[in-house]
């Protein structure tokens, strides 16, 4: 996985609260098979004007004038601001890989959903809970100057603005561990291939219905 | 020491090892497995040489993608071209590596949520996961049950473990007695109506009381299938007798002395009296009348006999915002009644509600009558090839026939429409799955959620009305 450090970028603000999931990569894109290419369609049916189609070149597609990532001022926008509960519904992966291929790399919000958040991590994106009045003043700021940039310090846990204020954030030590290594999972948790078997040796014991149960 | 809620019990029982900082590795007895969340796990399993723990504990069908008419043709048939690569490469997968698949054309084959516990797949006590969201339909039964990304499909498939952090526990107890025409469903879109799509954010919510306790397996699933919608991964209810006798004699359920040890083993399955809950949420059965939802969240909710809401009415200015921006998306205005909304589809399916009680409910509605001239579509989506088997077997095909509603083969459908089932631009849809959101059900497509009797009820009339006064008819 890729390392989350330190990052610093142009923000984008998505004044809406309750963002989910379908609105960050609608339906028809999940057929894919692969993890990559989801950028162009990141928030397709707010961006575009028309339908989108999977395999489809979105470069000659109408743009919705009003839709924050369209305006010139965020082009190149790294870091997401948003309202509360974002990412809730389904648990798509595809959201936060289309948040990472479109140039995300940190998304800030007063809540987030739980699958979503979880699934940022997977991925070396960065989800920040700031409370709603520090994201209120955040799209006060962001929308009084052009090419607001913010720093983000995972090592420190703070958000820095242009002003040198810093918001202190929140994480688990061991996902913050996770990011800052850009370490593997899976790779992690087969370190304790020990303890997962003794586990299952206690489990059959107990409740053996629960193993060899599933099979033509 | 106060006791241990059901949630306490089934994490403790499922825990590997846990870290200083509060995250642990929990065992995974049940992964279910589709063709929309799976393809990059396995992807990722052959990269890195790595291969699945334990073959056994995993379960797949494709239901996300597959048509929901004829299928004599086979996958070869699918139309869609990428629909079509999606499913033969969950084929493809299960092949390789071993796993057992209800293929689409096998008679089991059907929506995750219903094939796991109709299987007996699903136990109670277990731990089920699977890579969607609706994965908390399974805490109907006692079982510790979520959706996971795809990322951790990979990491189940790899080590039969999650890393997870415990959540907070929180009890919704409704009490007292369902009137009639009012169903789980309602119920269900009532507390989230009252505790909001972000409500039960980080916690694991238990739903109790003497209202669940009344309510049916098949019930109880749609509550729980819901749970994701107040912002909770999983939602449980307690064992009772109902639960065990629902698993009597499913294919994978254990039998014999096995099964003896187990019912002992599932008895435990309830919250100790003197649990403790982070949250606690009372609501009065008698207070909850037929709902429909106006807006794009699942929180827009309304009774039957209500008006849709008036932003200006509202004090919060985000929200006000909120429900200005959804009345102008579903086409509505502010004081309008909800009987006056006029339909152009109705879908009764889903993993919320198409399971054999669902349809009974459905067909009971529109037998003897006809569905308004007026509505372009009512679609009725078994969830799974048994389900449709049962119904054709009561006949309830013919009564949805005859009636003009369309019978179709098993999968998720116009839910969140991947196959062609959808709505198109501006029409309005009763639908009985689970999620409003712009779009979901096909591009500007406007999604109202009800129940099963619900929405027969507004396809006989051609826009909503409160399916109690059908019935005493």
């Amino acid at each position: 996985m890729r390392k989350f450090t330190q990052h610093t970028g142009i923000v984008a603000p998505l004044d809406r609260a309750n963002v989910d999931t379908d609105m960050i990569i609608p339906k028809q894109f999940l057929k894919s098979i692969k993890r990559a290419g989801f950028g162009p369609n990141l928030f397709d049916e707010l961006r575009y004007l028309d339908e989108g189609q999977p395999d489809q070149d979105c470069s000659g597609r109408p743009l919705n004038p009003d839709f924050v990532l369209n305006q010139p001022r965020y082009a190149g926008a790294s870091v997401l601001l948003a309202r509360k509960n974002f990412g809730c519904g389904s648990s798509r992966e595809h959201a936060p890989w289309a948040l990472d291929d479109y140039g995300f790399r940190a998304i800030i919000a007063p809540s987030f959903a739980d699958i979503f958040y979880n699934n940022c991590f997977k991925n070396g994106l960065l989800p920040i809970v700031l409370s709603e009045a520090q994201v209120d003043q955040l799209f006060q700021e962001v929308e009084a100057a052009e090419g607001y940039q913010l720093t983000v310090d995972l090592e420190r846990q703070v958000v820095v603005t242009p002003s040198g204020e810093a918001f202190a954030f929140e994480v688990d030590g061991f996902r913050k561990h996770c990011l800052l290594e850009g370490l593997d999972d899976i790779g992690l948790t087969l370190q304790h291939a020990d303890a997962i078997k003794a586990y299952e040796a206690r489990r059959r014991q107990e409740a053996p219905w629960l193993f060899d149960a599933i099979h033509n | 020491m106060a006791g241990k809620t059901l949630y306490d019990k089934l994490w403790d029982a499922h825990l590997v090892r846990e870290n200083e900082d509060g995250s642990a590795l929990i065992y995974i007895d049940r992964q279910i497995l589709h063709e929309v969340t799976s393809p990059q796990a396995f992807e990722g399993l052959r990269l890195a040489g790595r291969k699945p723990w334990r073959i056994d504990a995993n379960l797949a069908t494709p239901d996300h993608n597959v048509p929901t008419t004829a299928r004599a043709g086979g996958v070869d048939e699918i139309a869609d071209p990428v629909s079509r690569i999606q499913v033969k490469t969950l084929d493809a997968n299960c092949d390789d590596f071993g796993i057992v698949e209800f293929k689409m054309n096998d008679a089991r084959q059907g929506i995750v949520h219903v094939v796991g516990p109709e299987q007996g797949m699903t136990l109670p006590g277990s731990t089920v996961v699977c890579g969607d969201s609706h994965t908390s339909t399974h805490g109907a039964f006692g079982a510790l049950a979520h959706g996971i990304g795809t990322s951790e499909v990979e990491h189940v498939l790899a080590t039969q473990c999650l890393i997870a952090k415990k959540m907070k526990n929180m009890l919704v107890r409704v009490d007292g007695e369902l009137g009639p025409g009012v169903t789980a469903k309602d119920v269900v879109l009532h507390i989230i109506g009252v505790i909001g799509t972000a409500g039960g954010t980080g916690c694991a919510i238990e739903f109790g009381g003497s209202a669940i306790r009344s309510i049916s397996m098949e019930g109880r699933m749609t509550i729980c299938n819901m749970a994701i919608e107040a912002g909770a991964r999983v939602g449980l209810v307690a064992v009772d007798d109902k639960t065990i006798e629902y698993f009597k004699d499913r294919p994978f359920s254990p039998k014999g002395e096995q099964w003896e040890r187990a019912v002992e083993a599932w008895k435990e399955l309830v919250s100790d009296e003197d649990a403790q809950f982070d949250h606690v949420v009372e609501i009065c059965a008698e207070d909850i009348k037929p709902q429909v939802t106006w807006g794009t969240s699942p929180e827009m909710v309304v009774p039957v006999d209500a008006t849709v809401p008036n932003p200006e009415r509202e004090a919060d200015p985000v929200k006000a915002e909120g429900i200005r921006r959804a009345l102008q998306y579903m086409g509505l205005s502010a004081d309008q009644k909800i009987t006056d909304i006029r339909l152009d589809r109705v879908f009764i399916g889903s993993c919320t509600n198409s399971r054999i009680e669902d349809l009974r409910a459905a067909a009971e509605v529109v037998k003897g009558r006809k569905v308004a001239p007026t509505l372009k579509q009512a679609l009725v989506v078994p969830g799974s090839g048994l389900v449709k088997a049962q119904a054709e077997q009561e006949g309830l095909d013919k009564i949805f026939i005859e009636a003009g509603l369309e019978w179709r083969e098993p999968g998720c459908s116009m839910c969140l429409a991947m196959n062609p089932d959808k709505l198109g631009q501006g029409e309005h849809c009763a639908s009985t799955s689970n999620r409003n959101f712009e779009g979901r059900q096909g591009f500007g497509g406007r999604t109202h959620l009800v129940s099963p009797a619900m929405a027969a009820a507004a396809a006989i009339a051609g826009h909503f009305v409160d399916v109690r006064e059908m019935m005493n008819q």
